[in-house]
């Protein structure tokens, strides 16, 4: 975003020159203005950063102390199964919980800006309200609703006289956990999608219309290509909400420990070094290359998809 | 990019933030052996326990005020701020953030049995011996009393204690045609067999998610899977022969689904608890008061029994649970604050009050031995005085029982490497091999000797 404001700046310059004068005032303005994010942003992120990457250098022991361990750290967790094992869980968690939740985010979003739902304020809202539960609780009360002896659904299966589904097996906690997540974000991510959709020019449609397009042919060539940034974005935002999970694996926690292990996620078990086995350094250099996985995968992603634009454009004549 | 380089920063905040808490400053004071210092005198005391003083007081005990109260009301000056930081875990990561921080420390802290060795390895506890703690020792059942001192000093004076012993469904072993409990576990198993065929329900439960439980069955059993010098080396030996044997028993009343294995303390069990699921619960003292509230509709039905026992003619039992409150060597006040550690745990008045009103089974034999105490004859169980039988208990704990000085590691460990395998009906013989194998590779990690 930042690369986009840059060369806007560039070109209001010329036309500026001859008042010179209150341009520099006006910008020390701005600096001003963007200083105290910046103080807040050294403080909060920036000293943090380079103190966990310090701290991730060092080996800590309970006998013996700290002691420098350049990165032998990072080699650790590159060969450590339980973080490998937790990032690889995630990874199957980002293809198969992402595209269902997009997918039906995108047909709610779709279908509400069609304006043939009856009732569609208070359903985006309902859609939405999901969200505002704060993850936490939301994660206490599927596990209520999961249960096994007193859960809703263990007491419709048992009285129809089916054996209970386990929905919190070592087996199937993943799947029951990304149906949580789901839940809880689908409304989210169509509200960004459908606020994207309300900025489409109606003049597209009536053209489209005039030419004898269906809504479906609306939809797949106008609608979706023309907010396909904020679904890009709100896939960026799914790929790091899925490797920072924590609230689930660690309330699941309780009530299904033998499913979630101390490295279900890769945050959760950032979390479990750090607290249980006392091991902050190793802890930061899990949670430096949990970051590097994300800002890879994210990339890889967002070049995926510009690539794609390009080809789109030069095919167009 | 810009997003995805963000998040990868604030993950790293993240730890860094946690980083700057745990590691932020080097632990406070070396090591200084208070040998052989000399006691402290009545007039130091005296003069201490008389001077405005304001004392913290870590503890999550409900109530712990009105034990409190009284110890302010005997020294007017001293000032008690009692605080909750939160419950096992989340106070001990608290406690040693507040100590390595080098500021905000408590004066006094609540500390399970398992954990005084971590705080010894850090070096955090403060010797109680000079001021009095070994006068007051005979006071104390003496396996409670070896839980909180060694060699090299006392660390702490104990609160409650957790005693194990056998509460069971009376009107299910009935139905099974049991009248009375299993003196052995060789009846205990044909008891599980009768109980599941006639009533449905299990003789009991072996959670997956709970280490002390099951320590405190080894323990029972003389496994000494434990051990600290205090200083480098520990021992670790959890996978012996005689550990085997007595998750091998588990392990086969699991797999013939004679026991259950559900994770406890939480409310799938506590209603299973309440239901007929459980016929049983092999647990500790407190357990009959904390059964009262979860499980009060099956009122009257309970009855209470020493442990079964590996062989015929034997009393022996394990603990499970309990604390005691240790005064932190960093305090300001330490006169003042080892009085406090033990007026509240010795004095008559306070300890009766924890005994009965907190419901904390006592580690004072003044308790123990009082008729008020053991003589209340409990409805829930059926008009049983089931204080007294535990405090017959308490007395066939076998007394020596170590821990390591890291036992957060240990317990989340043995979730993962023997829990799992419990709730997969899996072999516990191995699963203990994989929990020693993972249990010494990190005490070498950590530059630990192991023995």
């Amino acid at each position: 975003m930042a690369s986009n404001t840059l060369p806007a700046a560039k070109a209001a310059g010329p036309r500026r020159r001859r008042a010179s004068a209150s341009r520099r005032t006006q910008t020390r303005a701005a600096y001003l203005f963007v200083l105290p994010f910046f103080l807040v942003f050294a403080a909060m992120l920036i000293v943090p950063l380079g103190y966990a990457g310090y701290l991730s250098l060092f080996k800590s022991q309970l006998i013996g102390g700290l002691s420098f361990a350049g990165l032998a750290n990072y080699a650790e967790a590159l060969s450590d199964p339980d973080f490998l094992g937790g990032v690889g869980r995630m990874s199957l968690f980002l293809l198969v919980q992402v595209p269902i939740m997009l997918g039906v985010a995108l047909f709610l979003a779709l279908a509400l800006d069609s304006g043939r739902v009856r009732g569609g304020k208070a359903l985006r809202l309902l859609y939405f309200m999901p969200y505002a539960v704060p993850g936490v609780v939301a994660t206490l009360m599927w596990g209520y609703l999961y249960g096994r002896d007193f859960g809703p659904f263990a007491q419709i299966f048992q009285s129809l006289g089916m054996g209970a589904p386990d929905f919190l097996s070592p087996q199937s906690v993943l799947g029951s956990m990304m149906n949580i997540v789901t839940w809880e974000f689908v409304g989210y991510n169509m509200i960004i999608m459908y606020a994207a959709l309300r900025g489409i020019p109606s003049e597209l449609y009536e053209a489209a219309e005039i030419d004898g397009a269906s809504q479906f042919r609306i939809a797949w060539n106008i609608k979706i290509p023309a907010i396909r940034p904020a679904i890009i974005l709100t896939v960026i935002f799914s790929i790091i909400g899925t490797f920072q999970l924590f609230n689930e694996p660690s309330l699941l926690d309780s009530i299904a420990p033998d499913a979630i292990t101390n490295g279900f996620t890769p945050n959760f078990y950032a979390y479990n070094l750090a607290f249980v086995n006392q091991d902050v350094n190793y802890a930061a250099a899990i949670a430096f290359l949990l970051g590097g996985v994300i800002a890879v995968i994210s990339y890889v992603v967002q070049l995926q998809t510009q690539r794609a634009e390009r080809k789109q454009r030069k095919s167009m004549p | 990019m810009k997003k995805a380089s963000t998040t990868a920063a604030a993950m790293a905040v993240l730890a860094g933030i946690t980083g700057y808490m745990i590691t932020g400053c080097s632990p406070a004071g070396s090591t200084t052996p208070a040998k052989d210092a000399a006691p402290v005198a009545r007039e130091e005391f005296d003069k201490a326990m008389q001077t405005p003083t304001k004392l913290t007081f870590w503890t999550w005990l409900p109530d712990v005020d009105q034990e409190v109260a009284l110890f302010e009301k005997k020294y007017p000056q001293i000032d008690v701020t009692v605080e909750n930081v939160g419950q096992g875990g989340e106070h001990y990561q608290k406690v040693r953030t507040a100590l390595k921080s080098g500021e905000g420390a408590p004066d006094v802290i609540q500390v399970e049995y398992q954990y005084i060795s971590s705080f010894n390895l850090t070096d955090s506890l403060l010797d109680l011996r000079r001021y009095g703690a070994d006068d007051i020792k005979d006071d104390y059942v003496g396996w409670a009393w070896n839980q909180v001192s060694d060699d090299k000093g006392v660390w702490a004076i104990p609160q409650d204690v957790g005693p194990m012993g056998n509460l069971y469904r009376k009107d299910l072993m009935e139905k099974a045609g049991l009248t009375k409990a299993p003196a052995t576990y060789q009846e205990y198993a044909d008891a599980a067999k009768a109980v599941k065929e006639k009533t449905g329900a299990y003789i009991s439960n072996l959670p997956t998610n709970d280490p002390a439980q099951v320590v405190g069955l080894l323990w029972q059993a003389g496994v000494k899977p434990f051990g600290y010098d205090g200083d480098k080396t520990v021992s670790i030996d959890v996978n012996s022969a005689k550990a085997k044997e007595v998750l091998g028993y588990w392990q086969d009343l699991i797999q013939k689904d004679l026991v259950s294995v559900d994770a406890d303390f939480n409310d799938q069990y506590y209603q299973g608890l309440a239901s007929d699921k459980y016929a049983g619960w092999l647990t500790a003292a407190w357990a009959p008061i904390f059964l009262q509230g979860t499980a009060a509709d099956t009122a009257g039905k309970w009855n209470a029994a020493p442990l079964p026992q590996w062989e015929a003619g034997q009393n022996v039992s394990g603990n499970w649970g309990g604390s005691s409150d240790a005064v932190l060597k960093t305090t300001k006040n330490p006169i003042a604050a080892a009085e406090l550690a033990k007026f509240i745990n010795h004095d008559d008045e306070s300890t009766a009050m924890f005994a009965n009103k907190q419901f904390l089974f006592p580690a004072a034999k003044s308790v123990l031995e009082d008729p008020a105490f053991t003589g209340k004859k409990v409805d829930f169980f059926g008009g049983q005085e089931v204080n007294k039988l535990f405090a017959g208990i308490a007395d066939t704990v076998d007394t020596d029982f170590q821990w390591l000085p890291f036992t957060d590691f240990a317990y989340s460990s043995f979730n993962e490497k023997v829990g799992t395998v419990i709730g997969a009906k899996g072999d516990l013989g191995a699963a203990l091999d994989a929990w020693q194998a993972d249990l010494e590779g990190y005490a070498k990690d950590q530059g630990f000797t192991v023995k």
